[in-house]
């Protein structure tokens, strides 16, 4: 903040230099897209052809400051590998708070027209709230389209729009998997379970053997864990198709089998419904409440750390599954590096958010310091990453267990432009019915007819499943 | 709080200089000089957003669509609201239930504090106002903890006594459970309040009471509560529109306890996720300001009774 606000740099004249002569076509963009409106989101084709290499090199030779809105602790490492290659580009990290608090303020400030950063950490189920306003700059101009073989598969499809747009580089990702404690499975003789059904009669024989043991819990207001479920199963509860239709179907058949599933289970109360990440159940999992946690590829590091007197006992697998002929997994968690679309300088935020995520350098760091799942490819494929068998895990692979996992996410699961509303609707409506035990197919439909009044009176025209 | 100080520390500096120059002017004209760095900041920081917030409450701004005008359809909606009834209907009654108790109490500490027959009466009165000090947020989490069904302290009390668990998180409790956390806290700022007010009470007529032959209990009916009867007011009037406005602690413990407190569970918080989750700022503002409506009504329903019992 004092520093660019208080030295009148150099910096800061050029800057403004630059934007006359490179950034006049996109502001030009952006303003008639604000003043569009009304419009069905039509015109975004002349912003994308591509910048040429010439501005580009231009620009980050340019000394310029990037502001960049992240809570990821310690990232200023990586940023320093992008300023030793690109030595004109200052890069401010700001830690502006993480989830839903960084995303209100990012809205207000893109809103108030000032304050805003030009790169934001974005997790994948919110940029669907932001490009719905508007708000994110299309990446394809600055040489994005290139890296779609770097990163893996499923992650390009979360941040790409519907006309084939790129919203943000991908980061990290948590493909879903099971951690389980082997020592209370073998204790009771129960193999770790491979299908739902597997899973099921675990469940039931696991409480039955010992009343203070649940085979996991389902935490009553994690709607990021049941839609990772719910992609796991094959679900298609969100669609958008041009700017203003929505189909929002969150009670079809295969949320219903979810629903009568997990509901059943929490109804015979063989499965724990308490809320997550509380000091209750940390303590759970350190005392050995639960048998496995349906976590996803970061919950191995944040376990280790979290039950630490547990060391020894975990293993990893996938999730059970609903076909083990076809092996599938869904995604909870992960983010990636979005370009807020009012920035001053495209070019070096847009080449800051791939160099940072997609220099083979700057990954691996993103691994080891900050212990993310990796996004890209080749990183998954490094023998080093694979062959990591941490003691907490018995020496288990587990890092090879999820990338593997990784392969079996589909590509295909989109989220709502009203991400905050979903979550919530989901909390007092399935959650709640987990919790109170009560039917969680009816509260299904409680679900889809709240998010469909709530689309409605936002504007949207809601298509009938 | 810090606007309000800065001001006055700020007053006298601004207008030292200024009232040389002024010195020949009527009496009366620094009057406005004075005020006037309050006032500013009055405009600034409350009337200004007040009066944007009303704008805004007169719009609509939809994710598709844009932003239209709609007149007062966002207060008719709000008016018809189940969830708005619900939140403030539950905030009266945590109002009806909680407040008595807590000022009953703090005026029991008062009294006995200034009655001079406690012993350690500074440190009695240092321990009941330092939940106090405590931030709402700090002992909300505290509280939460000794809620817990499973860990906390009270539920592992009862197990090994062989008692039921008390389920402070549920439907049932819930409310009480709340009450609780906010009468911990503000018992002890109220006592105070009334305790300041006691010690006003000139010495002379505890005197006379005591050579007409009155008791202790006589003092305190005939001298000592009709003297507090304007502090009492005031605690009362705090209390008003501190639960209405109950926001804080519902929102800390929702984590905890997600199927009970839901979004709408106090009005406050319904106003807040209407704008931070659902988007909807504008009705988020006519909902916010008909809970204003409502807590100057019911202040001003507590000051009429107190005035016409004062009357008659």
């Amino acid at each position: 903040m004092r520093r660019s606000s208080s030295t009148p740099s150099p910096s800061r004249m050029s800057r403004r230099l630059f934007l006359t002569a490179t950034g006049a076509v996109s502001l030009g963009a952006a303003l008639s897209a604000c003043g569009g409106g009304s419009g069905d989101g039509g015109g975004s084709s002349s912003s994308t052809k591509p910048v040429g290499q010439a501005d580009i090199d231009k620009a980050m030779k340019t000394p310029t400051e990037l502001t960049f809105w992240t809570w990821v602790p310690d990232i200023e490492q990586e940023v320093a590998l992008f300023e030793k290659k690109y030595p004109a580009i200052k890069v401010k990290v700001v830690n502006a708070g993480q989830g839903v608090q960084h995303y209100t303020k990012l809205r207000t400030a893109i809103k108030a027209g000032k304050g805003a950063p030009d790169v934001a950490q974005m997790e994948y189920q919110a940029i669907p709230t932001f490009t719905i306003t508007d708000s994110l700059l299309d990446l394809r101009p600055y040489g994005a389209s290139g890296l779609k073989d770097t990163f893996v598969d499923w992650t390009w499809g979360q941040v790409s729009g519907p006309e084939g747009e790129i919203w943000a580089i991908p980061q990290d990702t948590g493909p879903m998997g099971m951690l389980y404690r082997a020592d209370i499975f073998d204790k009771h003789g129960i193999e770790p379970p491979k299908t739902w059904d597997d899973f099921a009669a675990a469940a039931r024989r696991l409480h039955k053997a010992d009343l203070d043991v649940y085979i996991t819990n389902l935490a009553a207001n994690e709607a990021a864990a049941w839609h990772g479920l719910l992609w796991q199963a094959g679900a298609k509860p969100y669609a958008t198709s041009g700017k203003g239709n929505v189909s929002i179907d969150v009670d079809d058949a295969i949320s219903k089998k979810l629903a009568a599933y997990w509901g059943g289970l929490a109804q015979e109360g063989v499965i724990g419904v308490e809320p997550d990440f509380t000091d209750a159940w940390f303590s759970a999992l350190n005392r050995g409440k639960y048998a496995t946690w349906i976590t996803a590829a970061w919950g191995p590091v944040f376990l280790s750390g979290a039950a630490k007197s547990t060391a020894g006992k975990w293993r990893a697998a996938p999730l059970p599954q609903w076909d083990a002929a076809k092996p599938s997994s869904g995604n909870w968690g992960g983010s990636t590096s979005a370009v807020i679309k009012a920035t001053r300088n495209p070019i070096a935020a847009a080449v800051f958010a791939q160099f940072l995520n997609s220099d083979p350098e700057s990954a691996q760091l993103l691994n080891t310091k900050q212990s993310f799942f990796p996004a890209t490819k080749r990183l998954l494929a490094d023998p080093d990453f694979a062959a990591d068998a941490p003691a907490f895990y018995g020496g288990q692979k587990v890092n090879q267990v999820f990338a593997r996992i990784g392969e079996t996410v589909s590509r295909d699961f989109q989220w709502p432009p009203f991400l905050d509303q979903a979550v919530t609707d989901w909390t007092e409506t399935v959650g709640t019915s987990l919790a109170k035990k009560k039917d969680s197919v009816a509260a299904l439909d409680a679900w889809q007819t709240r998010l469909t009044t709530y689309a409605k009176a936002q504007g949207f025209s809601v298509q009938a499943p | 709080m810090t606007a309000t100080t800065a001001a006055s520390t700020e007053a006298p500096r601004r207008a030292g200089p200024k009232r040389h120059r002024l010195g020949g002017l009527r009496h009366g004209a620094a009057g406005p000089l004075f005020v006037a760095p309050f006032m500013v900041l009055f405009l600034l920081m409350f009337l200004t957003p007040l009066g944007y917030a009303a704008y805004l409450s007169l719009f609509q701004e939809r994710l598709i669509g844009g932003n239209t005008f709609v007149g007062l359809d966002n207060y008719v909606t709000a008016l018809k609201d189940p969830l708005l009834r619900e939140g403030v209907l539950r905030v009266a009654a945590f109002f009806v239930i909680q407040v008595p108790l807590m000022l009953l109490l703090a005026l029991g500490f008062a009294l006995a504090l200034d009655s001079g027959l406690l012993r350690l009466a500074r440190v009695i009165r240092l321990g009941i106002f330092v939940p106090y000090a405590v931030p709402s947020v700090v002992a909300t989490l505290m509280w939460g903890y000794l809620y817990g069904p499973d860990f906390g302290p009270f539920a592992q009390l009862s197990r090994k006594l062989g008692l039921p668990v008390p389920h402070f998180l549920s439907d049932g409790w819930l409310l009480g459970s709340l009450a609780n956390v906010v009468t911990w806290e503000f018992v002890g700022y109220n006592m105070i309040i009334l305790y300041a007010t006691l010690r006003t009470i000139p010495q002379e007529l505890y005197e006379a009471a005591a050579m007409d032959g009155a008791g202790a209990w006589r003092i305190a009916w005939s001298i000592k509560l009709p003297a507090l009867r304007p502090a009492l007011l005031l605690t009362l009037l705090f209390s008003v529109i501190g639960s209405f406005q109950l926001f804080n602690e519902p929102k800390l413990l929702q984590p905890i306890a997600p199927d009970v407190i839901d979004t709408s569970y106090t009005a406050n918080l319904y106003a807040y996720s209407l704008a931070f989750t659902g988007q909807q700022v504008n009705y988020s503002a006519a909902v916010s300001f008909l809970l204003g409506m409502v807590i100057v009504i019911f202040s001003y329903a507590v000051l009429f009774t107190a005035n016409r019992r004062r009357t008659s």
